[in-house]
């Protein structure tokens, strides 16, 4: 007897641009989905060939092992820096972008990147924002919420010794610099499609050199908020997004 | 025919960059090396160059980081209490390994100190201020020519050896004017940096990945190894230092940068009064010129070190002697007054030889 082989057509794959590595995250980590949605909006837009990836300290390190593209790592808050660096080396030419985590960027990092942005570069700035330290272990961050509790914070997070959660898609939006600024998510099938079409108009922005982009993520960690994936996805609709907004804070063509 | 020009220190830097082929300049302001800053702003942009303001020395060494990763000579200059700054960023480079050169002109004390000339950061320099136990290479010159030419060796051997190269310049020779000579230095030739970031359309496709991890470049015990490897080949091969009226010296002064000009004043002086007197100035302060002064124990029984600042680059020599010779040491304290503006005259240092002798 003939065997009919059936065809099947293939609609969703690992994007071309994310390497056939195992998963280096925690179980329900969303770093690995938003990697791999950078990866396909590169790969959509058609500049991996000269596009640069900067990652700083994280978990946004691991991230420099899956990307098909070329990397370099950089020091804690620092590679808003090193992509600037990059990006005039070449004379403007290549596509830089940054991943850093909230610790990394909103604070150790913030000098560096605010005054990125007010001299205009033109880079890409992927924030991953998890309210938390996770490479460390789960302690407070500057967008740790309120009451919120970390390592650092037991009982947790009191505005008197510990400050505001910061909300950097709405601050940088007020930045002259700024291109782009929009805040994103992934916990559902609409906001992950939202979020594809954010990175690819703060990309697009660099492409035309508009001015420097940045797509906020809100991003669940399990690992470090010492919840099960489904309770950290709950956490995302229930309490992040209640405090952090999703949507575009500032979307330009034209700086002068 | 070469042209001749008279100018600083600090531009002689610049002059020297744009003559290594270096377009890229990431730097902050700080006493005494703002005309050196000032030069790249001024004179990069008429050769195509890019001259970037950091907002920060931690800032300038990190796009000086991503640059040279992108495979430009690239640099940055500063003044002791910006290289503290930078120190996270140079162990950084240190592990990625990127050629990269930096210019500390030295100025006086810990924290803010003075904006005056000095040399006190030689422990920094040469030991290595950020963590990790790394090694760079120090080019010390002493004179505004050979600012220019040591810009350009720093670029060749930082190429070289994919290492950072600082040269160490200080207050009085980074503001004082000489005549030099302008001219492109020749050098061996240098391997491709086939590892640079340049976008990997450039590779046929295959990514480049520069990292300042041991996790992620290879095998911590490995990368120890080339890292040991790579310092004692420079050690074994970049030893630089110039000898003067060493021949037939038994007693010998070891200086480098402003105080090794003053320091062979003294050596002339000595001389004329028929003292058998030499000088020995290192020009690499790491690889230090260590078994040229051990050598030398031979036939000298004292050394008088002469350094503007606290004792610093006598431990060095010290270690050199193996106990075998006596040293000593004339510092800041010898200055000829007790303000910021003071300096180790060449008859203070006259007289402190003929004090030991
Ligand atoms: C200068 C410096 N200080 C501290 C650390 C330790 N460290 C590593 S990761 C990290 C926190 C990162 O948190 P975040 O930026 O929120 O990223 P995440 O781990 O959540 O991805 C810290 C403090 C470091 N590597 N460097
Ligand atoms: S610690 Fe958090 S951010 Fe890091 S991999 Fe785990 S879940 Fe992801």
């Amino acid at each position: 007897m003939k065997e009919k082989k059936r065809e099947m057509e293939k609609v969703y794959g690992r994007p071309r641009l994310r390497k056939d590595l195992p998963l280096m995250y925690c179980p329900g980590c969303h770093y690995g989905i938003i990697t791999s949605l950078v990866a396909e909006v590169i790969e959509e837009l058609g500049i991996e060939g000269n596009t640069i990836g900067v990652s700083s300290v994280g978990c946004t390190f691991v991230t420099t092992q899956y990307f098909d593209l070329d990397f370099i790592d950089s020091a804690h808050g620092r590679s808003p820096a090193v992509a600037t660096g990059i990006k005039h080396a070449h004379f403007g030419k290549p596509i830089v972008f940054t991943m850093q985590g909230d610790g990394d960027l909103a604070a150790i990092g913030m000098g560096c990147i605010i005054n990125a942005i007010n001299r205009f570069e033109k880079i890409t700035t992927i924030f991953l924002n998890n309210a938390i330290y996770g490479t460390t272990g789960g302690q407070l961050a500057p967008t740790t919420l309120l009451g919120q509790k970390t390592t650092t914070t037991p009982n947790g997070r009191d505005p008197e010794s510990a400050g505001f959660p910061i909300h950097i898609a709405e601050f940088f939006s007020n930045l002259k610099g700024i291109s782009y600024s929009a805040r994103c998510a992934v916990n559902t099938p609409a906001n992950y499609n939202k979020a594809r079409k954010s990175l690819k108009t703060a990309f697009q922005k660099q492409v035309d050199g508009v001015g420097y982009s940045i797509v906020e993520f809100l991003s669940a960690c399990p690992g470090s908020w010492k919840l099960s994936p489904k309770d950290a996805m709950k956490r995302i609709a229930d309490e992040m997004i209640p405090e952090y907004p999703l949507g575009e804070f500032k979307n330009v063509d034209n700086i002068t | 025919m070469t042209e001749r020009i008279l100018t600083t220190g600090n531009e002689a830097i610049g002059y020297g960059a744009i003559y290594a082929g270096c377009r890229h300049f990431f730097g902050y302001p700080i006493t005494p090396q703002n005309q050196c800053t000032e030069f790249f702003a001024r004179e990069l942009p008429k050769v195509g160059g890019v001259f970037v303001q950091s907002e920060s020395e931690t800032a300038s060494i990190n796009m000086v980081y991503g640059a040279a990763g992108a495979g430009v000579r690239a640099m940055t200059s500063t003044a002791s209490v910006g290289f503290s700054l930078m120190q996270e960023g140079i162990s950084h480079i240190a592990m990625a390994e990127l050629p990269c050169v930096v210019v500390d002109v030295q100025r006086g004390g810990p924290g803010m100190g003075t904006t005056q000339t000095a040399q006190m950061d030689y422990f920094q320099v040469t030991k290595g201020g950020g963590h990790g136990g790394y090694r760079n290479i120090v080019l010390a010159p002493d004179s505004v020519q050979e600012c220019f030419d040591f810009i350009q060796l720093a670029f060749f051997l930082a190429d070289k050896y994919r290492n950072l190269v600082f040269v160490l310049s200080d207050g009085i020779i980074a503001e004082m004017a000489e005549s030099i000579e302008l001219k492109t230095l020749e050098f061996d030739p240098l391997p491709e940096k086939d590892w640079a970031l340049t976008g990997k359309a450039q590779r046929g496709g295959n990514r480049n990945f520069i990292s300042c991890s041991n996790l992620l470049k290879r095998p911590t015990r490995d990368g120890l190894k080339a890292l040991g490897d790579k310092y004692h080949e420079i050690e074994a091969n970049e030893v630089r230092h110039e000898r003067y009226m060493i021949d037939d010296a038994d007693f010998i002064l070891v200086a480098y940068g402003s105080s090794s000009r003053t320091s062979k004043e003294a050596v002339d002086m000595a001389r004329a009064e028929g003292l058998k007197v030499g000088l020995i100035r290192p020009i690499t302060l790491w690889p230090f010129p260590q078994e040229t002064i051990k050598g030398l124990t031979s036939q000298a029984g004292r050394f008088l070190v002469i350094e503007d600042g606290l004792e610093q680059m006598v431990e060095d020599v010290r270690s050199a002697v193996e106990g075998k010779a006596q040293v000593h040491f004339l510092g800041g304290i010898a200055r000829h007054e007790p303000g910021p503006g003071g300096m180790i005259f060449p008859d203070r240092i006259f007289e402190e030889v003929k004090r030991l002798i």
